[in-house]
């Protein structure tokens, strides 16, 4: 084998992360060990689920009967046609139900607690949509369910507050900090801690400590491997270009994960600059972070000079966290990934971009994957293709950027 | 022989551990509650470096983290403040964190340092064992710094074995599996659980810790085990209006 295979090698989904939970120095489980048995507890049970034909059966129906897979690939002549560059494809994440990517991994977390005879599934949540999505997969699974929502985000993304207590949850409110993602993570830890025994922590996004960030990517894997058949059924070749938004990376990493061994597919991974770069005014880890531990794992991570994590800020709650998937941090490193940024207002153009071209209102963290894209068409030739993955719709966020944004757009 | 180790020698039950947040409540407070602990009879005494995220605390210990971070709290402050201690304290001081502020500071440094200010111990709730043999394990021996690992009643009897084996100070039994926090008394589960342990007959010395508060509750773990921890409880304590020295000792006397 030539160094060049050996390196694409090491990057197929099936050889990451190592036996403990490493994506080269990263990941890994640094917690106390009062998590430790029930993180290998939830480890062999996972290991084995996934080889089981039953479950992988059940996951299959729920996807398509429940979850209306597989999503759709959807071609944005006009949008293109306007920029006059590259092709722009989505792949509709937004159109599942529940509204978002993350009832992927939530039917595969709700099935796993159930087997492992849970009484309840606990979670965090930013802009809700993790939320709402296990929410659901609770009330389907028959399980209780509690969510952490720090209060920034519980004002700003109501709507699916009331969706979560709709749905039977009981939504949790914290108030620490500056009340957002990472403090509500904090406290769902902190839940998990008290009661570990009859609770399971689905964990939001491809983060936390192993085998967390293994398994949600996994269950998230099924969007990279419909659009590599689709985009190749639609344009008889692979895409030229991957866009997606990271926030803790699982829809990024869902669709990256088919196609991490194609070298001639460029790879994007877009965090949110927030207002600026400057110090606790934006949520890109990547970009500016530095190696660290946060949430009992090993990535990059915005800190302090004193190794606390940073203050973060961006008007898309789903991508205000100052740490990252680790698969994420290693494909940062080996360089097959590029991690660019997207500000506040660009997303907000592409928001409102997007829904007046073709009809479509995304969520304001896809936004920032539509908003990359939009810029990256403008460089290529029309015969080259992007694909983005639209992780979830707006309506969550409609108030929102009505409320700030809507007059700049002629809605008064 | 460090000073854990001759403690443990000289005294077989009923060793008190106190438990306080560095810069709590005033960023200037950690050296006079040191003293005072010591004047007041306390046996060993742990001192937690602040951290934002700590994630095997529970909300007395955050609040008193939060405070000393606002307080401008930092590791480097901290070896400030404890860089003469030795020529005031004699008993065991441990210091309690989490990794990430450590790494940040650097390792190197924070070695030496602890030599320097004579510091016995170190608790690190988040240094995964497997870490601690292949990094760490040889550069604590070589400056007779004792790392002391929390076991709780989920944790296996072979790890529990292996734990033994590793620790050359005491092992700290996490009464529950939960955060810290004063939650009162000890139930019967809790007693199977520290039965188990004492039948284990191990090696190294056990402190049981998280939900000791008082004075019987202080008792009843230490029929169970060498000695008991108490920190939200005494953190609570020294929180109160009035003198530092007077809370202190006033708490202290409660519990012996
Ligand atoms: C629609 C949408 N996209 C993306 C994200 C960010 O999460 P991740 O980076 O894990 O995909 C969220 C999180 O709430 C979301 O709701």
């Amino acid at each position: 084998m030539t160094v060049k295979e050996d390196k694409l090698t090491a990057l197929a989904v099936e050889n990451m992360p190592d036996e403990n939970g490493f994506f080269g120095e990263y990941g890994g489980r640094f917690i106390p060990p009062a998590l430790e048995s029930i993180m290998e507890e939830i480890e062999q049970a996972y290991l084995e689920i996934r080889k089981d034909p039953a479950f992988i059966e059940e996951l299959a129906v729920l996807n398509k009967h429940f979850t209306g897979r597989p999503s759709p690939v959807y071609h944005c002549k006009a949008l293109s046609e306007a920029i006059g560059g590259g092709q722009i494809y989505l792949k509709r994440e937004d159109l599942n139900h529940t509204g978002a990517h993350k009832i992927n991994h939530c039917l595969g977390e709700a099935l796993l607690a159930k087997r492992l005879g849970k009484k309840k599934i606990i979670a965090e949540t930013g802009a809700g949509q993790h939320g709402v999505a296990l929410a659901t997969a609770a009330a389907l699974v028959g399980l209780e369910c509690d969510i952490y929502m720090g209060e920034v985000d519980i004002a700003k993304e109501y709507p699916n507050v009331v969706r979560m207590q709709i749905l039977g949850a009981k939504v949790v409110p914290v108030g620490h900090g500056l009340k957002t993602l990472k403090e509500a993570v904090d406290a769902a830890f902190e839940a998990y801690l008290a009661d570990p025994v009859t609770q399971l922590y689905a964990i939001g996004s491809v983060v936390g400590p192993h085998p967390f960030p293994m398994m949600v990517r996994d269950f998230q894997s099924i969007i990279g491997r419909e659009a590599r058949e689709q985009i190749q059924e639609m344009t008889g070749k692979l895409p030229d270009n991957l866009v997606a938004c990271v926030g803790g990376g699982s829809n990024a990493i869902g669709l990256f994960s088919a196609f991490l061994q194609d070298e001639d597919v460029n790879i994007y991974g877009v965090e949110p600059s927030g207002s600026s770069l400057n110090y606790g005014e934006h949520a890109a880890t990547l970009s500016l972070g530095t190696p660290g531990l946060i949430h009992g794992f090993k990535s990059y991570v915005l800190q302090d000079d004193e190794g606390n994590p940073a203050p973060v800020n961006t008007i898309a709650s789903g991508l205000d966290y100052p740490g990252v998937g680790p698969q994420h941090s290693y494909l940062k490193d080996v360089e097959r990934v590029n991690y660019e940024v997207i500000n506040n207002d660009e997303a907000i153009d592409a928001f409102f971009r997007l829904s007046r071209e073709e009809g479509i209102i995304p969520a304001i963290e896809s936004s920032h994957a539509v908003a990359y894209a939009m810029k990256l068409a403008a460089t290529l030739d029309r015969d080259q293709t992007i694909l983005i993955n639209l992780s979830g719709r707006g309506d969550k966020d409609i108030d929102f950027v009505v409320e700030n944004y809507g007059k700049k757009y002629g809605i008064e | 022989m460090n000073r854990i180790n001759q403690l443990f020698e000289n005294k077989k039950n009923n060793i008190l551990t106190v438990y306080f947040t560095a810069g709590f409540p005033e960023l200037n407070d950690t050296l006079t509650i040191l003293k005072s602990a010591e004047e007041a009879g306390a046996d060993i005494v742990e001192i937690g470096m602040p951290f934002s995220d700590p994630l095997a605390d529970g909300p007395t210990i955050q609040a008193s983290g939060d405070k000393a971070l606002e307080n401008g709290m930092s590791i480097a402050k901290l070896f400030e403040q404890l860089k003469d201690m030795r020529k005031e304290i004699s008993i065991p001081v441990l210091l309690m964190g989490y990794l990430n502020p450590v790494h940040r500071y650097g390792w190197d440094k924070f070695l030496q340092q602890c030599e320097y200010c004579g510091i016995d111990g170190l608790i690190l709730p988040d240094l995964p064992i497997e870490e601690y043999k292949s990094d760490f394990k040889d550069k604590f021996e070589k400056i007779g710094l004792s790392n002391v690992f929390l076991i709780t009643p989920q944790t296996p009897n072979e790890r529990i074995r292996m734990i033994d084996e590793l620790s050359t100070g005491f092992i700290y039994m996490v009464s529950s599996a939960s955060t810290t926090g004063a939650k009162s008394g000890i139930t019967e589960e809790q007693e199977a659980y520290f039965n188990r342990i004492a039948q284990m007959e191990l090696k190294s010395p056990v402190q049981i810790g998280f939900g000791i508060s008082d004075r019987g509750s202080f008792n009843r773990a230490c029929e169970f085990a060498d000695g008991a921890i108490i920190g939200s409880a005494f953190i609570k304590a020294i929180q109160k209006s009035g003198s530092i020295d007077v809370n202190v000792k006033n708490f202290i006397s409660s519990i012996k």
